[in-house]
């Protein structure tokens, strides 16, 4: 059931990936570009999104998940160096490509080869993630 | 395209309600970075399968709806291997470290009010944002 259930979300989610149009590299540098064209869009599909969210999040309030266990736990408060340099790393290649994680797993059957370059690509670094991380905190730490 | 935004509001609301159905059901939050990450490195064994399952979900709609409707949106994604290469090291290490991206921290962390939500958000679209400019209007490279 959690898995059918798990395939459905990930299913929806490939689908409105695809009708906003999100999956098309050009609109996502486009709303990156305020010197350019300028393309909204991608606030449409955030505002879009988040407003189902907003209210799922409300309905956790007193309640278990439907298929058992726990909500996930209040959000931590702490920001910390890893959020930041991580989160601008990631925006740097988002920036210089257009794809993100979702969408580029979506497009995987329809975007050519590239896509699966940028994704192969993607997994590794995934996979260096761990070691650039204690690298990191190394670096952070006060002496 | 003022019809864009009709068809990008209507896709954020699908995106939403997958968030929704992930929450209230698995009670997961939808990263799709987080989702894919804990596959790779080993950390999210304890369920494999459900992870597996959202991804599977995740290529085969997209996979169908290609093949039975012949709807296949443009993707536009260069061609510039080094370019693809680099791009794609970024995100994969960028999302793991910030431990999250546009789902993660973008729809799940914003709709919750989460302050790591706002500020990862605010720091990827600056990011984004000036290397887009960069090394669209500087460089002239994308």
């Amino acid at each position: 059931m959690r898995n059918l259930f798990a395939a459905l979300s990930g299913g929806l989610f490939g689908a409105g990936l695809m009708v906003s149009g999100m999956t098309d590299t050009r609109k996502v540098q486009g709303w990156l570009d305020i010197f350019g064209d300028w393309d909204p869009t991608l606030a449409f599909v955030m505002g879009g999104a988040i407003l189902p969210m907003a209210v799922a999040w409300q309905l956790t309030r007193g309640r278990t998940p439907v298929l058992g266990g726990n909500f996930p736990t209040p959000p931590e408060q702490r920001l910390g160096h890893n959020l930041i340099l991580g989160s601008v790393l990631f925006g740097m290649g988002w920036g210089l490509v257009g794809l993100c994680p979702g969408p580029a797993i979506t497009s995987l059957s329809f975007g050519g080869p590239s896509v699966w370059v940028f994704t192969v690509a993607m997994l590794g670094g995934m996979l260096l993630a761990p070691s650039v991380r204690i690298r990191l905190d190394l670096l952070a730490r006060p002496t | 395209m003022p019809i864009d935004w009709i068809f990008g509001l209507i896709g954020g609301l699908m995106i939403g309600l997958a968030g929704a159905v992930f929450l209230l059901a698995n009670g997961k939050v939808m990263g799709a970075s987080g989702i894919i990450g804990g596959l790779i490195d080993g950390s999210g064994s304890s369920n494999r399968t459900e992870r597996i399952a959202f991804l599977a979900g995740l290529i085969g709609v997209p996979t169908v709806i290609a093949l039975v409707f012949g709807f296949t949106p443009e993707s536009d994604v260069t061609t510039n291997p080094l370019l693809l290469v680099i791009a794609g090291l970024l995100v994969g290490v960028g999302t793991r470290i910030a431990n999250g991206c546009t789902s993660g921290h973008g729809v799940c962390g914003i709709s919750r009010l989460s302050l790591r939500g706002i500020v990862a958000t605010c720091f990827y679209i600056g990011a984004g944002g000036l290397t887009v400019v960069l090394f669209r209007h500087v460089l002239g490279v994308i």
